[in-house]
């Protein structure tokens, strides 16, 4: 496993927390992790990404500028960032935010509409949930047990309550896949 | 403590320092530091511990100042134009011989700069940290378990040596969650500190904890002194990790986050067949020259840094012309790609 991933949205949509889940899901699983925020001016004017390695081998830079795996959750996300995915590279987009499809032909695209599929499902907030079951659906980049037991360390323990609810979101998005 | 927990290395640097002893933290917010005295601030009062946000970086590197005269294990950090501000106060620790750490989360300069991650204090670090003359320790990590493992031993060393230990990390770094294995703290011990000014009920003579020294003999044999306890550092203290240096034409040194970059550049060239190696300096100061020195097969030696090329002064020293030293870097909080430096050891490889 080499994954290196690139999470794009809106403040607020949950990019690092959805990238610390894969992190803690990676470790988990026994391999080599990073996970790095985009820090400064942008957090506050709207929009955040966050990079994830995961690789059997040790992580050179964990800043990602070439993704194989690109998760954009708004449409300046998706504009900004779907030139550099690696050609053969996969792009998930949230299709109910972002209206505008994918120009690559050389990509694999995944459109879920996760930010209706959690409001439908009374789980507003959580397509960030919806999309990481869907992306666990395609690319199996952990043991099954690793992924959900990354989610459960990821949920702060004065938060718990809020656990089941992220499990039926990530449920939601690997059900859209199968 | 010894399950492995994912951690941002500002957060782990600064548990990995309460858990060395550390109880007396003064700061002030700047990024990409910012998480270090946010961590210090919630963990301290919980363990009888002293975080005092200063009302500015002078201040809080003069109340290091007083905590550690005092005998305290004491801390402070910030990030590049914060630590400029600290340099009066770092000058006096040196003069005084009071050990404590100082950590520079880098960002790009000169002046404000920029917020983005950058190694361009390697100057500032090992050659003029503040006036006068002296040294520091200078430590430089290049990943989250080491902003923890280093920790500790630049407070023991700083102990051992009585002098201050800057560790330079950088928001790269800084801002970046991996796995991490936290020391069993526990059984920290703190040293010692026979000449601390701290109360003893006139059981003793009193100690008097100064950096001035009117008198030019001895403020000359006093600075003599301080450098034999250097030359004895240089003698002892180096560090560094090499990767596939033994058979290496071309070997890279770089340090923290463009040692990272530099170890995926070696791998990619040596799965092109190009002999490729590194050197990873962990002391800035003492810098590992003798390492350096010691690889005689090497053809030339090529300097990584995100920078406009600071250590590479420090890598032609140690060649001292008998070889080439090339340098190549990225600045003003851009950080390098493994494939541009790839391109930089293709390059050389076709000189040699």
């Amino acid at each position: 496993m080499n994954m290196n991933l690139l999470l794009a949205g809106f403040g607020g949509q949950g990019i690092l927390f959805t990238g610390k889940v894969i992190a803690y899901a990676g470790m988990l699983d026994g391999q080599e992790v990073s996970w790095l925020p985009s820090y400064g001016p942008e957090m506050r004017g709207g929009t955040a990404n966050c990079s994830v390695c995961v690789s059997d081998a040790p992580i050179g830079s964990p800043l990602v500028t070439a993704p194989d795996v690109l998760v954009a959750m708004n449409l300046p996300s998706l504009e900004k960032f779907e030139p550099s995915v690696v050609p053969g590279g996969t792009i998930i987009v949230d299709s109910s935010i972002v209206s505008a499809g994918v120009k690559r032909k050389d990509v694999n695209v995944i459109y879920v509409p996760a930010t209706r599929l959690a409001s439908d499902n009374g789980l507003k907030g959580m397509a960030n949930m919806v999309i990481l079951g869907r992306m666990y659906n395609d690319i199996k980049f952990c043991s099954e047990e690793a992924f959900r037991e990354g989610i459960k360390k990821s949920v702060p323990a004065r938060k718990q309550e809020l656990l089941d609810n992220n499990m039926t979101a990530v449920d939601i998005g690997i059900k859209s896949g199968e | 403590m010894t399950e492995k927990i994912l951690m941002k290395g500002n957060e782990a640097l600064a548990e990995a320092a309460i858990l060395a002893g550390c109880r007396h933290f003064f700061g002030y917010p700047i990024t990409p530091q910012t998480e270090l005295a946010a961590h210090m601030s919630k963990r301290m009062p919980k363990i009888g511990g002293v975080y005092l946000q200063a009302e500015s970086e002078v201040a809080a590197i003069n109340m290091v100042i007083g905590a550690s005269a005092a005998g305290a294990r004491a801390m402070t950090s910030s990030s590049s134009p914060g630590i400029s501000l600290k340099s009066e106060g770092l000058s006096y620790l040196a003069g005084s011989d009071l050990p404590a750490v100082i950590v520079n989360v880098q960002r790009a300069g000169p002046g404000l700069g920029g917020i983005q991650p950058s190694q361009a204090d390697y100057w500032q670090a090992t050659r003029a940290p503040g006036h006068g003359d002296f040294r520091l320790l200078v430590f430089a990590p290049s990943t989250v378990q080491e902003m923890v493992d280093l920790v500790g031993i630049a407070f023991d060393l700083g102990d051992k040596y009585r002098m201050p230990a800057i560790i330079l990390s950088d928001g790269l770094l800084g801002q970046m969650m991996e796995p991490v294995v936290m020391p069993a703290g526990s059984n920290t011990k703190v040293p010692e500190r026979p000449w601390a000014t701290c109360g003893h009920g006139g059981k003793r003579e009193h100690n008097i904890i100064n950096s001035l020294y009117i008198d030019p003999p001895n403020m000359e044999a006093i600075t003599k002194a301080r450098f034999r306890k250097y030359e004895e550092i240089k003698e002892k203290e180096q560090r560094r990790e090499e990767y596939l240096t033994d058979d290496a034409d071309v070997v890279l040194v770089a340090y923290g986050a463009s040692a990272r970059i530099s170890r995926s550049a070696v791998d990619m060239a040596r799965k092109e067949g190009i002999k490729a190696g590194l050197i990873r300096p962990i002391t800035l100061w003492p810098f590992p020259d003798k390492a350096i020195l010691s690889k005689k097969a090497a053809k030339a030696f090529l300097c990584v840094e995100m920078s406009m090329g600071q250590m590479v002064d420090d890598v032609r020293l140690a060649i001292n012309g008998k070889k080439d030293v090339i340098f190549f870097g990225r600045t003003g909080g851009m950080v390098p790609t493994p494939a541009e430096v790839l391109k930089e050891i293709k390059k050389i490889k076709g000189g040699i």
